[in-house]
């Protein structure tokens, strides 16, 4: 049997995490076929298209599917499942939102947030806000997953699979679209990006949370993101927030300034490769995971490292 | 319009767990045990709305041991009005959560469910979305924000890279994110209130679910520790480590 693939995209582009769960579905070992669906999607199926591993790219266009609502994209995806005994999707919010939802309509449960693959049908994924490892067998015959990209190298370009059009089963409108209000940036995207400078409530202020992180982050040409702290008190928009809750991270380089390190923030970054943590308090929990720390005031610390780059 | 409110009962946020050293799962034995903090936005957001005039009822409903009626009083002592217990005992995974609740929404009649989108003990972010789908009704997770009007529910989305806007028919199953609402204290006359609140304990086999897990948990591990890591002098030693040592930048 073959893998099925629901991909993450904007329709114009896919999106990486999309490439790293192919990564993941390649380990399974089986043919991958990559679900693209949306609306105006042919830019997205063709950016599939020449990702290497893949079978065939489907590609389910409609007004209900443009923004990948759940009713109609998990009935999409429900008609195609009789073909495969694996259904996965990255852990992005799209399809955190639809995957549990085809789960329960072909009565299966879902193994979320999967980190290691250990057998086709036994995975790794994290529980406890990442303070402990579950390893889950998935017996019976259908499997659904979804895949934490920082976790899988994406799969490499260069090939060439055939697009192939399909219909969209009809689904009465259970819900409409109104508007996305997408943070516009021209920084790289968190929860991709190689390196990320984070801030925390120490930072006092939004005023100074933009002084002190971005010229930074832009100096390094990184992501900016910030402590659940500092996203509730306001200094940072909700979805720069690393953790738990929020995005899960592992760039090359994290440096996080003025972040204590709280559990469920270290759930969200401690995979990364190097970590750089400059606080007042050395004694805070964020150093025990950093590889590098400096015990200073973030407001001299951090201009100075911009200056010396 | 009654509101059900879906709670479970997990380990309090603030303690830090354990893996047992024979790899079965995590020592939870003392452990201090609390509401799910997303179900608890949930059952403040449920109070909200009655008391704005857009509910008739909230009812809260937890599935699992004896022990969680404790934080179904606590959601009656915020405000919910009566309370449900399904017991079912061991590991009950989202799936048969979900069809326990979808036969509890069905009986009580409900026009909305709240509940949060994850729990913090399994981290599985399912429960709203499965239960959404047994029932047929539409659903908007990770809800920063809702509205409702005319039979209809406006909900803000919290979704990568921004917010979404989408628009529900009800009756529909809102998962709430951590930015909807602060839940409220209780206060101690409400405290004692609820207790004399209705709590109604029921089995999972008087529903007629089958609660059999349908994953095997192999085992639980400790997560991948880093290597220690050291602290530096100097602002210029730090950029001479990234650069040569980490080759990071």
């Amino acid at each position: 049997m073959a893998i099925l693939l629901f991909a993450d995209h904007d329709n114009a582009s896919l999106s990486e995490h999309s490439a790293r769960a192919l990564g993941a579905a390649l380990q399974i070992g089986a043919e991958v076929d990559i679900l693209i669906a949306g609306q105006g999607a042919a830019a997205a199926a063709a950016a599939a298209s020449t990702l290497q591993g893949v079978r065939r790219v489907l590609l389910a266009e409609g007004d209900a599917l443009a923004e990948r609502l759940a009713e109609p994209t998990a009935a999409l995806i429900v008609s195609l499942a009789g073909k495969y005994d694996t259904i996965l999707a990255p852990a992005t919010s799209s399809g955190k939102n639809v995957l549990p939802r085809v789960a329960a309509l072909l009565d299966a449960m879902q193994v979320s947030d999967v980190i290691e693959i250990v057998a086709p049908d036994t995975f790794k994924r994290p529980i406890y806000a990442g303070n402990a490892v579950e390893v889950v067998q998935a017996g019976g015959p259908l499997r659904i997953l979804t895949i934490r990209g920082a976790s899988f190298a994406p799969a490499a370009g260069g090939g060439a699979a055939p697009v192939t059009a399909i219909d969209a089963p009809a689904v009465p409108a259970l819900s409409a679209f109104r508007e996305n209000l997408l943070s516009a940036s021209d920084r790289p995207e968190l929860s991709s990006a190689r390196i990320v400078v984070s801030g925390g409530r120490a930072l006092g202020s939004k005023d100074r949370f933009d002084a002190v992180i971005n010229p930074l982050a832009d100096k390094l040409g990184a992501a900016v993101g910030a402590s659940r702290a500092a996203v509730d008190a306001g200094y940072a928009a909700n979805d720069l927030q690393v953790g738990q809750t929020g995005k899960v991270v592992a760039p090359d380089l994290y440096i996080a300034c003025g972040i204590s390190g709280a559990i469920q923030h270290l759930a969200g970054m401690k995979d990364s490769r190097i970590i750089v943590a400059i606080n007042t308090d050395g004694e805070a929990p964020i150093f025990q995971v950093a590889d590098y720390g400096i015990v200073g005031d973030i407001f001299d610390v951090v201009p100075e490292l911009e200056r010396a780059l | 319009m009654k509101i059900l409110v879906p709670v479970k009962r997990v380990v309090d946020h603030n303690v830090k767990i354990r893996v047992k050293a024979d790899g079965s799962g995590v020592d939870l034995s003392n452990a201090k045990m609390s509401m799910n903090p997303f179900d608890e936005i949930a059952v403040e957001q449920a109070i909200r709305m009655k008391e704005a005039g857009d509910a008739s009822e909230v009812i809260v409903v937890s599935v699992g041991p004896a022990q969680a009626q404790d934080v179904l009083r606590t959601a009656l002592a915020m405000g919910a009005d009566r309370a449900i217990l399904v017991e079912a005992e061991g590991r009950v995974e989202p799936l048969a959560v979900a069809k326990i609740l979808q036969c509890v929404a069905q009986t009580e009649e409900a026009g909305l469910v709240v509940l949060g989108k994850q729990a913090i003990d399994d981290d599985c972010n399912q429960t709203g979305q499965m239960l959404a789908a047994l029932l047929g009704w539409s659903q908007a997770t990770f809800a920063s924000r809702i509205e409702l009007a005319g039979g209809r529910a406006l909900v803000t989305r919290e979704i990568d890279g921004g917010l979404q806007r989408i628009e529900v028919t009800l009756p529909a199953v809102v998962t709430a994110d951590l930015r909807l609402n602060e839940p409220r204290y209780a206060s101690l006359p409400n405290i004692m209130k609820a207790k004399k609140k209705p709590l109604v304990q029921q089995t999972a086999g008087e529903l007629g679910v089958d609660i059999a897990p349908r994953l095997t948990v192999v085992r639980v591990e400790e997560p991948a520790s880093r290597a220690t890591g050291i602290k530096v002098a100097s602002v210029a030693e730090l950029v001479d480590r990234l650069r040569t040592e980490a080759a990071v930048i």
